[in-house]
């Protein structure tokens, strides 16, 4: 099989890449890319590591093929931030000791922006059962319930210092 | 210092990593790369127990791509086996295979796709030969031995005087008796004498296991692994072939859990030995399934025979304890003493008899996790407790607490004595769940409590603090940051002793070229053991800018204050890079704090009293779904007494993630093997908790009576939340339905059968 001809967009930026049809998107972005933050787990679409926005849904890298990115658009945890600026997300992940290892920590991050502009308001339920495919194996869940719940006010219409996922 | 004048301990400062954690820039060793890196891929045995009788190399070794296919033969080792206890696990299979999993071939090649697509080229031809595959049948009279001669490590004190029992697979046997057993059972008004199982478990930390080794042209090796235990590592790899210890680099950046799976050597000397072979550096980066085949928790079986009086006084306990440690020893042995140790849970019981036996089968190795042992016995014990309240007609919660160790009672005769309240903790998690009053009909209410010696046994920390000429400060602690916030922690002691803001200070990663010398990290030890060394090397810093400020002031240390980073001097102040400025003249140089911790010369049963009780206790309330049998837990709340919470954020994160873990295997998680082989070695048949699993009420309690021995009072943490889920919750089952298990995980099914069979006679039609 000869390679696939890829043009896609990551993190705003630009990509033509030429990759063999069996490579996998999180190989793709780890080791062409070179965008490490996106974790490497389970490699079966469990843990949700390995998460990264395309078109702005929520997919695991893992079992993803990297041409099936092709003309669309992807996000990954290296362009959440603005410059020094921590996305709403990020910060309330930080202020909430929502992390402990921080392994699953990008994937984790990613799933709540997508949980968050789904669904901006979620209740507790909501949260538990949209984040269920996303393991941590050190906090127990609960800091990271409380950061996306203080993301979700940070974030919700109105509220002062949100600047939008 | 009172807690009021402290400046930043007992704050939850953001940790230290939080920034690049949740930017996606922390690097772990499965991120880095070096120049000219190769990739190994590892053939490992697809059966338990086998003779080889060679390997053909040629297809493979002419692949695309491949540099180098080693066999046990090929490496350039001086020692082939390891380990902590015994050096039993090759790094290769060699001759033989003693698990299915078992690494035999080595394939070295410029991409990992190569190396793995040069795996089914080889031609490994072996015999199959039977195998043992639990510790019952590796206990027959007849089983086949597992291991000939063993050669003990010698690495550690309490672990120098092994000795296998001979002609058996038990490779390590702890006895302990004291008092008149036949007297106390015969005074008994009842006598409790049941078995409970505990199944393997995997580790399943998110970061499979990854190590990338390098020779330099001198003949050194330096090793980027995520190990928690640096400087046994290098010691293995210095032995393994033939060079001083400072000849080995251990390098160890941040690592994405580890929960006792990364302790001691594990995968460090496959990669190191394939370094020495190709002279590039290489890569060996396992697959979570592959992490799964390279260590497990102890499957365990506890016999337990307890005498009590009809007033719930305990009388006696026989404990007899049986380990599954797998093909290889790894720390197993001493997993066994301490399970063996703590079996009769933190209870006054004047006459006891306790074995407990490692035994050797042909299994993935099993190792360190997360309470090393305590889980599985407080899994037996506390569910026996409460199965002697409903006999005797009392209260669980008054039963323990009549017979918990009070502060300042010796467990046993030279250890320390308790140096926690464990009634104030049991008290307050069964206040916190509502205890004697469900939330609603049907529900049941369970709980449990227990304690692990902490600190370690014998373990030695170094730190050294460097003050630069700015101002700011370097800490040198050999601490691995697993997740658990040991380098903020470090950090916020060492800024509060030297009397310095916090931000000034930063941790440096474990390095053994560079960070002095520790033990490991492990055994809840880090805060307490690893504090007290940065604390001392903070204090010889501090009184040394004293001295060199009193110099510069004309005045008496004795009448200098420093804080905030300014020495003080009445109404002059001076900051703490105008002292090492003023000191050496403007030109630099710096002030170098050096700290040790020593276990002091104590004995005790162990060999060494402990550092610290590390208690934990647990209280649930469930439901139990009688048509399915499935288990909802309603309420969940653990307390765990940290002394003081240097930081009590990442306390509470340390015992919230411990007790989740902990639910776990009580509910659904085990390791399934048949004929030897690991049935669910990946995340789709191997269940972890998950948000799902998040008890509607999870709460954890931090009890702080400043009363540990480590810095400002403290006492480790991270381990206790583990201890008692399983127990309070089989414990609230069996108050909700009458339906006591003995096994874990209490699965729907086995839930409902137990209902089922529980069914009266007539009414089971
Ligand atoms: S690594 Fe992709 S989901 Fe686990
Ligand atoms: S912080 Fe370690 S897996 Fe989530």
């Amino acid at each position: 099989m000869s390679d696939v001809a890829v043009a896609v967009t990551v993190n705003g930026e630009r990509h033509e890449l030429t990759v063999p049809p069996w490579e996998t998107l999180l190989e793709c972005l780890r080791d062409r890319l070179g965008l490490l933050g996106t974790k490497k787990s389970c490699d079966v679409q469990v843990c949700g590591a390995c998460t990264v926005l395309l078109d702005e849904e929520p997919v695991s890298a893992c079992t993803l093929l990297a041409f099936e990115a092709r003309g669309r658009r992807l996000r990954t945890i290296e362009g959440l931030a603005e410059g020094d600026d921590l996305h709403p997300v990020q910060e309330a992940f930080v202020e909430h000791g929502a992390l402990q290892c921080g392994f699953c920590t990008p994937g984790m991050i990613m799933a709540t922006v997508a949980l968050l502009q789904e669904n901006p308001t979620p209740t507790p339920d909501e949260v538990k059962h949209y984040m269920r495919g996303n393991i941590c194996r050190c906090t127990g869940y609960k800091s990271i319930l409380e950061a996306i719940l203080a993301a979700s006010r940070r974030l919700a219409p109105g509220a002062e210092t949100g600047r939008g996922a | 210092m009172a807690p009021e004048t402290l400046a930043v301990v007992g704050r939850s400062v953001p940790r230290l990593d939080a920034r690049e954690k949740v930017t996606g820039a922390a690097r772990y060793v499965t991120d880095l790369a070096l120049p000219e890196m190769v990739h190994a891929r590892l053939w490992r045995s697809p059966v338990p127990h086998a003779r080889l009788h060679g390997v053909g190399v040629e297809r493979a070794a002419a692949a695309p791509g491949v540099l180098a296919v080693c066999t046990a033969a090929d490496l350039p080792v001086r020692r082939l086996c390891y380990g902590p206890a015994y050096k039993d696990q090759p790094i290769l299979a060699d001759g033989v295979v003693r698990y299915a999993g078992e690494p035999v071939v080595a394939v070295v090649a410029d991409t990992p796709a190569h190396a793995e697509a040069a795996l089914p080229l080889l031609d490994v031809r072996f015999e199959e030969l039977q195998a043992v595959t639990t510790a019952e049948a590796a206990l027959a009279p007849d089983a086949p031995l597992i291991h000939g001669a063993l050669d003990p490590a010698g690495h550690f004190r309490d672990l120098s005087g092994l000795r296998p029992i001979a002609g058996t697979n038990v490779c390590h046997h702890w006895h302990a008796e004291r008092g008149d057993l036949a007297a106390a059972f015969a005074e008994a008004d009842l006598v409790v004498d049941d078995a409970y199982h505990y199944p393997a478990l995997s580790h399943h930390a998110l970061e499979p296991h990854c190590v990338i080794a390098r020779v330099e042209a001198d003949g050194s090796f330096t090793v980027w692994t995520g190990t928690q235990h640096p400087f046994p590592v290098r010691r293995e790899l210095a032995e393994i072939f033939d060079v001083p210890l400072a000849r080995v680099q251990v390098i160890v950046p941040l690592i994405g859990g580890a929960f006792g799976g990364k302790c001691y050597t594990k995968i460090e000397p496959i990669a190191a030995a394939l370094a020495a072979r190709v002279r590039r550096p290489v890569r060996l980066a396992l697959s979570l399934e592959e992490s799964a085949r390279t260590i497990t928790r102890h499957a365990v079986t506890v016999r337990l025979k307890t005498a009590i009086r009809r007033d719930g006084t305990l009388l006696a306990r026989e404990c007899d304890v049986v380990l599954d440690t797998g093909a290889y020893a790894d720390i197993g042995p001493r997993v066994a003493t301490k399970a063996g140790y703590r079996a009769p849970g933190p209870y006054r019981i004047p006459h006891l008899r306790i074995d407990a036996r490692c035994v050797y089968t042909h299994n993935v190795p099993a190792g360190a996790y997360r309470g090393y042992g305590v889980p599985q016995v407080t899994w037996a014990s506390e569910s026996q407790l409460d199965g002697i309240a409903e006999r005797l007609g009392l209260d669980p919660l008054a039963l323990r607490l009549r017979n918990l160790l009070k502060r300042g009672e010796e467990y046993v005769a030279g250890d320390t004595p308790m140096d926690g309240d464990l009634a104030e903790g049991l008290g307050a998690v069964a206040r916190a769940v509502g205890w004697g009053v469900p939330d609603a009909p049907g529900r049941g209410q369970g709980l449990a409590c227990a304690m692990k010696d902490g600190g370690g046994t014998h373990t030695v920390s170094m730190a050294v603090v460097r003050v630069h000429a700015d101002g700011s400060v370097s800490l040198f602690a050999g601490t691995v940051e697993v997740g658990q916030g040991a380098r903020t922690v470090l950090a916020q002691i060492a800024a509060e002793t030297l009397g310095v803001p916090f931000e000034t200070v930063v941790a440096v990663a474990p390095d053994t070229a560079l960070t002095p010398y520790d033990h490991g990290t492990s055994a809840s030890r880090s805060t307490t053991v690893m504090g007290l060394a940065v604390q001392a090397a903070a204090r010889d810093a501090r009184e040394q800018l004293l001295r060199l400020a009193a110099d510069l002031l004309g005045t008496d240390p004795a009448a200098l204050d420093l804080r905030g980073g300014r020495v003080v001097h009445g109404d002059r102040a001076l900051s703490v890079a105008e002292v090492v400025r003023g000191h050496f003249g403007l030109v630099g140089g710096e002030v170098t704090g050096v700290g040790t911790f020593v276990p002091g010369a104590w004995s005790g049963s162990l060999g060494g009293a402990t550092v610290f009780w590390e208690t934990g206790m647990g209280a649930a309330e469930v439901e139990v779904d009688p048509d399915t049998g499935a288990v909802r837990i309603h309420k969940y709340v653990s307390a765990a007494d940290v002394g003081t919470a240097i930081n009590p954020r990442e306390c509470a994160g340390q015992d919230e993630g411990a007790a989740l873990q902990g639910l776990g295997p009580a509910l659904f998680e085990a390791r399934a093997s048949e004929a030897g082989q690991l049935l669910n070695p990946g995340l789709i048949d191997y269940r972890l908790p998950t948000f799902l699993d998040l008890p509607d009420r999870f709460d954890t309690l931090l009890i702080e009576n400043a009363d540990g021995p480590g810095p400002f009072g403290s006492k480790g943490v991270g381990e206790s939340g583990t201890f008692c889920a399983a127990p309070a919750i089989g414990n609230a089952i069996a108050r909700a339905t009458g339906v006591r298990l003995r096994e874990v995980p209490m699965t729907p099914e086995r839930v409902w059968r137990a209902l089922q069979d529980a069914r009266p006679k007539a009414s089971a039609s």
